[in-house]
């Protein structure tokens, strides 16, 4: 058999100051996905202070977030710190009745002092057996970056799903509820009979995993969630991400392939889809075609929305950072870029602006810490944090998604003040 | 360990990047994990400043913690020093790089940096917040900068009147104001207005704006206004002990402390009281007009005003000031005071004890908000903590204080301090609730189904499920009278003297009296027995 031969793209790789989320950010999107669940995060003042400023508002009565906030005395003795977490779990539970799942997030601090918090949510279980699940997951900006805080919190429920033998498709990564319902109906269209997801609605009703189960990401910054359910005994499909209508396509089809569904079959189901929604996406290509755009690394959804940004809509790789590139992850979209698109991995923040200076793109995705200063410049730029907030993912919603980016070069040529 | 879910205050460090941002020319190397960059979203997003915050972080990971982290700090300091050449560098360290123990500060200070000066932080993150770290950054900074210039503690005091004998105009430092802080920005433009006014010029204006150049001429003045406290008061009392310095402590908020800052700034230095400033009537009268609030406050349609229940909470310095607008320039019943700022507690307090409240010191925001539901106030003067927190309740709400909000950092000049700043309270805080004329007629024809118990024209919404439906059941008559009721010709021309937007509804209440009364015929003294029935 030939072995296709797949030239890796050459990658800067850069260390120096990083400007991206940690891990504690998924919390956001986490907690609104299976609302029985309770995220706390054992940490300092900082991770308070982190979460609100990200979630942008502070719009919540009683959030299902929170912050054992360490003191001096904490530091001063771990037996203290983990009998002061008892005491203030017991309390958030008595509070929060409605609770079922506790996940323990551990923070830089608690990283370093090392706080186990495997071992306190062990003992925590015991405390409160039967009425809540505690779980534990590191977020802290030592070990992870951004959307890996989901990968975290996922990877802790992997022990928990029970074993079966089934045939099924398990969807892995946060999607927008109305989103995984469209994608769940297609799925079942083209013939795959059970399809389960994880996480799931609600903390308590977990999928369960075994050597029938086909397991298909979301979304591309699940790595140890992959492995975990490798090692459940599941099969990984390789395929490129839910984004755009080439990507979602690819990405349906695959788990298609996977249950050996006849291609006709997938067509007759897609193609519809894919029609309507090149479409949708033609008046933002119309926009977006020939305009230069640079990723900034953040959301580790830079490559696959460069996949999308440059086949689909036409816009011009200047170069796209990724916080770490995950080659397993993404080899399906490794091969869709254009040949000699400029990869970064890691983060050198003041030579990464200044090669956006001197490349001076149309549009930057960046983080929001830098993107009313390089507006301030005249650049156009994007969140990177709206990406993982929206419902992009899917043919259907791939209009929308071009929309994102086309929006702030539509408003630049709007504005005129003389 | 304390369990937190919203927060009115961040780390000390945010604090160090809140001066450090404030002024120009000056960096921050902040040893921090990857994940602390988010505070540079504060002042991008928040302040919408269109710089990135002049800050570099060494953001390590875990990978370091095994290798050479000081190493990682030192790159860093070094990187920052070519990069952007400031004329002042601070050192601090976050939360968790305190816990490694690199001392950032030691090591800078052992580095060759061509003469930049070194200011190094210490901000012990587990036990200190915010506000505390900004007060302690500027401390540290004019200290670091203005050891060499300190008199020999024998050296005679200045004389704050030696303006004089110099030949020129007195002159002050508007100490404290920063980035993120509440309105910094115009009312350092207000007061700066107000002093030359006076005669009295500005020299330096820090944190915000300065330089560290400027930071040298601090004791070229003859006094330092501590105009926010939470910011200034460790650096001024350092000034007036180093430097003999006089602190001028009033804080110019509200029509009474605008006029008492005056006072204390000419007392300080040496300033004879011009005629307006003089207590009396006359003074008084004179003062007034330089605001908008007296006479709004004094005119007719703020007799609605009177009594009505607030509750008020926010950085110690901005709850006292309006505590005291609240209820002595504005007419309103103070329900309850308190604050977060944990240093200033003791101020707090005897504001409170003042207004017969105990003041309630707390960074739990499901404590204010109890507190708050339990005061059952008609405006809530808060941060942007309670505004979400009056909002679930139903209760209008104007900000008053930091932490804010994107939206508190308005466009449109609008101080709250000084003369202009007092008009303005008047607005932010008066507009929330119904116009005077409005509820007067809501009052009026209070059992028209249109008005409902509740109606809150003037929020845009609904009334609050609560009071919804609470009102009794309005008796709605149908537009013709039915048969055996008419109006008399009188009562038809007095009816016609109503103003026509409410003369429906008057029509319509009185014919409703009149029926349940068993009234055959409207005249004067039925429309006016209706009138008395439904004002009651």
């Amino acid at each position: 058999m030939a072995v296709p031969l797949v030239v890796d793209p050459p990658v800067l790789r850069e260390s120096g100051q990083r400007e991206v989320f940690c891990g504690l950010t998924s919390i956001v999107w986490l907690h609104r996905r299976m609302p029985d669940a309770f995220f706390l995060v054992v940490g300092s003042r900082t991770c308070a202070h982190l979460i609100q400023s990200a979630a942008g508002v502070m719009i919540f009565a009683e959030p299902r977030f929170g912050t054992a906030i360490l003191g001096e005395r904490d530091l001063a003795g771990l037996a203290d710190a983990n009998a002061e977490l008892d005491r203030l779990v017991a309390q958030l539970l008595q509070r929060r009745p409605e609770i079922r799942t506790l996940f323990l997030v551990g923070s830089c601090p608690s990283e370093v002092i090392k706080l186990d918090l495997a071992k306190a949510a062990e003992r925590l279980n015991q405390q409160h057996h039967g009425r809540v699940q505690v779980l534990n997951y590191s977020g802290s900006g030592i070990e992870t970056t951004f959307t890996q805080g989901e990968d975290g919190a996922l990877q802790a429920l992997v022990p928990l799903l029970p074993a079966t033998d089934q045939d099924q498709l398990l969807i892995v990564g946060t999607l927008a509820d109305a989103v995984e319902d469209r994608l769940v109906g297609l799925f079942q269209r083209m013939g795959i009979g059970r399809v389960v997801s994880l996480p799931p609605r609600r903390s308590t009703d977990l999928p369960a995993v075994g050597p029938g189960t086909r397991v298909l990401l979301a979304q591309p910054f699940l790595s140890g969630t992959a492995r975990a359910l490798v090692d459940r005994g599941a099969q990984l499909i390789s395929a490129p991400y839910p984004l755009g209508v080439e990507g979602s396509r690819a990405w349906m089809a695959a788990a298609a392939d996977a249950f050996g569904i006849a291609a006709a079959q997938v067509a007759q189901v897609l193609d519809p889809l894919v029609e309507r929604g090149l479409q949708a996406l033609a008046p933002h290509r119309e926009l977006l075609t020939g305009k230069r755009l640079f990723l900034l690394p953040d959301s580790q959804l830079e490559i696959p929305l460069a996949r999308f940004l440059s086949r689909e809509c036409g816009m011009e790789l200047v170069e796209v950072g990724t916080p770490y590139l995950d080659r397993q992850l993404m080899a399906s979209e490794l091969e869709l870029l254009p040949p000699g698109t400029s990869l970064s991995e890691g983060q050198h923040l003041e030579n990464q602006l200044d090669r956006v200076r001197a490349a001076r793109p149309d549009l930057v995705v960046c983080g929001m810490g830098l993107a009313n200063p390089l507006e301030a410049e005249g650049i156009a730029t994007k969140w990177s944090i709206e990406l993982v907030f929206s419902p992009i993912h899917g043919c259907d919603q791939a209009a929308d998604l071009a929309e994102l980016f086309s929006r702030p070069l539509r408003r630049h040529s709007l504005l005129q003040f003389n | 360990m304390e369990l937190t879910l919203w927060t009115y205050e961040g780390p000390p460090h945010v604090g160090a990047l809140r001066v450090a941002t404030s002024m120009e020319g000056v960096h921050l190397v902040l040893h921090a994990p990857q994940g602390d960059t988010y505070a540079d979203l504060l002042f991008t997003m928040i302040e919408r400043r269109d710089r990135r915050p002049p800050v570099t972080y060494t953001t390590f990971q875990a990978r370091d913690l095994g290798g050479d982290t000081a190493e990682l700090v030192k790159r860093a300091i070094a990187d920052a020093a070519a990069r952007f050449q400031p004329e002042a560098l601070l050192v601090g360290e976050s939360c968790t790089a305190e816990l490694i123990q690199d001392q950032p500060g030691a090591l800078a200070a052992g580095m060759d940096l061509g003469g930049i000066p070194v200011v190094s932080l210490e901000l012990p993150a587990y036990s200190k917040k915010e506000n505390w770290g900004a007060a302690e950054t500027f401390y540290q900074l004019v200290r670091g900068l203005l050891k060499g210039q300190v008199p020999e503690p024998s050296s005679p005091r200045p004389d704050p009147g030696q303006w004089r004998e110099q030949g020129r105009r007195p002159r002050v430092n508007l100490l404290g104001p920063t980035l993120l802080g509440f309105r910094c920005r115009d009312d350092v433009a207000e007061i700066s207005r107000l002093l030359d006014g006076y005669g009295i010029e500005v020299a330096v204006v820090a944190p915000l704006t300065a330089r560290s150049s400027d930071l040298l001429r601090i004791p070229n003045a003859d006094a330092n206004v501590c105009l926010y406290p939470e910011v200034a008061a460790t650096a001024c009392s350092w000034l007036e002990r180093q430097f003999g310095m006089p602190v001028v402590r009033t804080v110019p908020i509200g029509i009474g402390a605008t006029t008492a800052f005056l006072r204390e700034i000419h007392e300080v230095l040496q300033l004879p009281l011009p005629p307006q400033l003089q207590p009396g009537p006359q003074g008084a009268a004179a003062l007034e007009r330089q605001s908008r609030l007296p006479w709004y406050s004094r005119s007719v349609d703020s007799t609605y005003l009177t009594g009505k229940r607030v509750f008020i909470f926010g950085d110690a310095t901005h709850a006292i000031a309006a505590a005291r607008i609240a209820s002595g320039e504005l007419g309103f019943q103070v329900v309850g005071l308190g604050s977060y700022s944990r240093e200033l507690a003791r101020e707090v307090r005897a504001a409170a004890r003042d207004l017969g409240l105990e003041a309630l010191i707390t960074d739990d925001y499901l404590a204010v908000e109890a507190a708050m539901a339990e005061a059952a106030p008609e405006l809530v003067l808060g941060t942007q903590m309670e505004r979400h927190s009056a909002k679930r309740l139903g209760i209008p709400c104007a900000v008053i204080s930091a932490p804010l909000h994107v939206q508190d950092v308005p466009a449109r000049y609008s101080p709250v301090m000084g003369w202009e700043g007092a008009s303005v309270l008047f607005d932010s805080w008066v507009h929330p609730l119904m116009m005077g004329l409005e509820e007067h007629l809501i009052g009026m024809f209070r059992h028209d189904f249109e008005f409902v118990d509740g109606h809150r024209s003037h929020l845009g919404d609904s009334p609050p499920a609560t009071s919804a439906g609470s009102a009794e059941a309005p008796v709605v008559a149908a537009e013709s009278p039915l048969p055996g009721l008419s109006w008399s010709p009188d009562g038809e021309a007095e009816l016609a003297k109503i103003p026509f937007f409410v003369r429906g509804k008057v029509r319509r209440n009185t014919e409703t009296y009149a029926r349940q009364h068993g009234l055959c015929q409207i005249d004067t003294e039925a429309l006016y027995a209706a009138k008395a029935h439904y004002s009651r």
